[in-house]
């Protein structure tokens, strides 16, 4: 397989291989629309590391496993880590972390607003407070992280409890295929809301990625 | 308990049978809670006895648990649904018997924020702790707030959010009640999940609540605290 490597934030194997000069650490849901920037961008000295996308279930647990991640990267010699997390519900003690660890993040409250855009993004949650998102990721993993992840394939009726104050599903689209497009409208079906599709492509993070070789 | 489909609660003593409850609880058994509330009121258990022994002791199990990492939101719904079956049966029994009063609270989640998971358990927790709590639901604007208070007069205000975008909101709110003259009438307590002790602070709250177990406890002391002075 060619392309950039991908590291899960663990220690790697002892091997005399050389550190990139920068680690990009991110979100394990973003590592596909990551790897593909790198990729189309022919970045080279530029590594992926992926923390596990269920850390969001539990957010105040990210700023420390980000710092983790980070500590480890320099250790290896890696010159400089760019952090693919926005601020995902840690209120700002991701920002406190990075600022401690001289690292810089994707700007954002959450991945939605850097894909759609922070100022559509704003205007998308102005319009609808109740307005549930999707990404390509989301959309793909929408079984086994929605209706499986949170149990309502076994409860049925922690539904309403989790959804009953949402009002539509807004499928932000990276690659917008055909079969995601699809799996995105049956999920607003399934969770009785209404479906709108917004194609964004990668967004602000086709910026960040591209940050990386400079 | 998946082992115990075959345990005859009415079997357990009391001590046994509010353990059992918890279990219970913790797993989400609603069918079991309710015959474990009813078991204990034939015993001659008062409605509240039975509430906070049983019910409340239970969800501040699950809220530890939840807190530490054990358990998800999703479990934490189906207790805190078997504790609300339970508190069915016993709200009108509270009413008739009565129940020590704590104070008022109205409740409600900020402007542009319609989740409303957390602010539930702490309605849940406070009515349980004894409590009246007035729960004005999501996305309120500054003026639903004062329009509560106005109405309700209450001891405590209580607002949730779970957006890093919307969680400012809450000084939109403390500023009027500042601008108005009525901020120190009040004790505010704020809570949500991006949310933190030194971010009350700066809006002017008078407590972060991180769970529904701590804003039970922080009121009870708030309160305890504005009696005396």
């Amino acid at each position: 397989m060619t392309g950039p490597a991908i590291d899960t934030a663990v220690p790697r194997r002892k091997t005399a291989k050389p550190a990139p000069h920068t680690q990009i650490l991110a979100c394990g849901a973003l590592a596909r629309e990551i790897l593909a920037l790198v990729e189309a961008g022919g970045l080279t000295g530029v590594e992926l590391a992926c923390l596990p996308a269920k850390l969001h279930n539990q957010p105040q647990f990210i700023p420390e496993r980000v710092r983790e991640a980070i500590r480890a990267a320099k250790a290896r010699g890696v010159e400089r880590v760019l952090v693919a997390y926005a601020d995902c519900g840690t209120g700002g003690q991701l920002d406190k972390v990075l600022d401690e660890e001289g690292a810089a993040r994707i700007q954002g409250p959450h991945c939605y607003a850097f894909f759609a855009g922070q100022t559509d993004f704003a205007e998308l949650m102005e319009a609808e407070p109740g307005s549930f998102f999707l990404t390509d990721y989301l959309a793909r993993h929408f079984e086994t992280l929605i209706l499986k992840g949170m149990g309502i394939d076994r409860h049925p009726e922690l539904q309403e409890m989790m959804f009953g104050n949402y009002r539509r599903l807004v499928y932000l689209a990276q690659e917008d295929s055909p079969e995601l497009r699809a799996k995105a409208e049956a999920a607003a079906a399934r969770l009785g809301l209404v479906y709108e599709h917004r194609k964004t492509g990668y967004g602000e993070l086709a910026g960040f990625v591209a940050a990386a070789q400079g | 308990m998946a082992d115990d489909e075959d345990l005859d609660l009415r079997s357990l003593s009391d001590d046994e049978l509010v353990e059992q409850m918890w279990d219970d609880l913790y797993d989400g058994l609603a069918d079991e809670v309710v015959e474990g509330t009813n078991i204990l009121l034939e015993r001659g258990w008062t409605p509240y006895d039975v509430l906070t022994k049983a019910l409340v002791e239970g969800m501040r199990i699950v809220g530890v648990d939840f807190r530490d990492g054990i358990l998800f939101v999703p479990e934490v719904l189906l207790a805190a649904n078997s504790m609300k079956s339970g508190m069915k049966i016993l709200r009108p029994l509270l009413v008739e018997t009565g129940a020590p009063k704590q104070g008022k609270m109205v409740i409600g989640t900020v402007k542009g924020d319609i989740h409303d998971i957390g602010k539930n358990l702490v309605s849940m927790m406070m009515e349980g702790a004894g409590f009246e709590v007035i729960d004005i639901g999501i996305n309120n604007p500054v003026e639903k707030y004062l329009e509560a208070i106005e109405e309700h007069q209450p001891d405590i205000l209580g607002m949730s959010a779970l957006l890093t975008t919307t969680m400012p909101y809450m000084k939109v709110v403390i500023d009027t009640l500042i601008e108005k003259g009525m901020r120190d009438d009040y004790i505010v307590m704020v809570g949500g999940a991006p949310l933190n002790e030194e971010f009350a602070r700066e809006v002017g709250a008078d407590a972060y609540c991180r769970d529904a177990a701590v804003a039970v406890e922080t009121a009870k002391t708030l309160m305890q605290r504005k009696h005396n002075q």
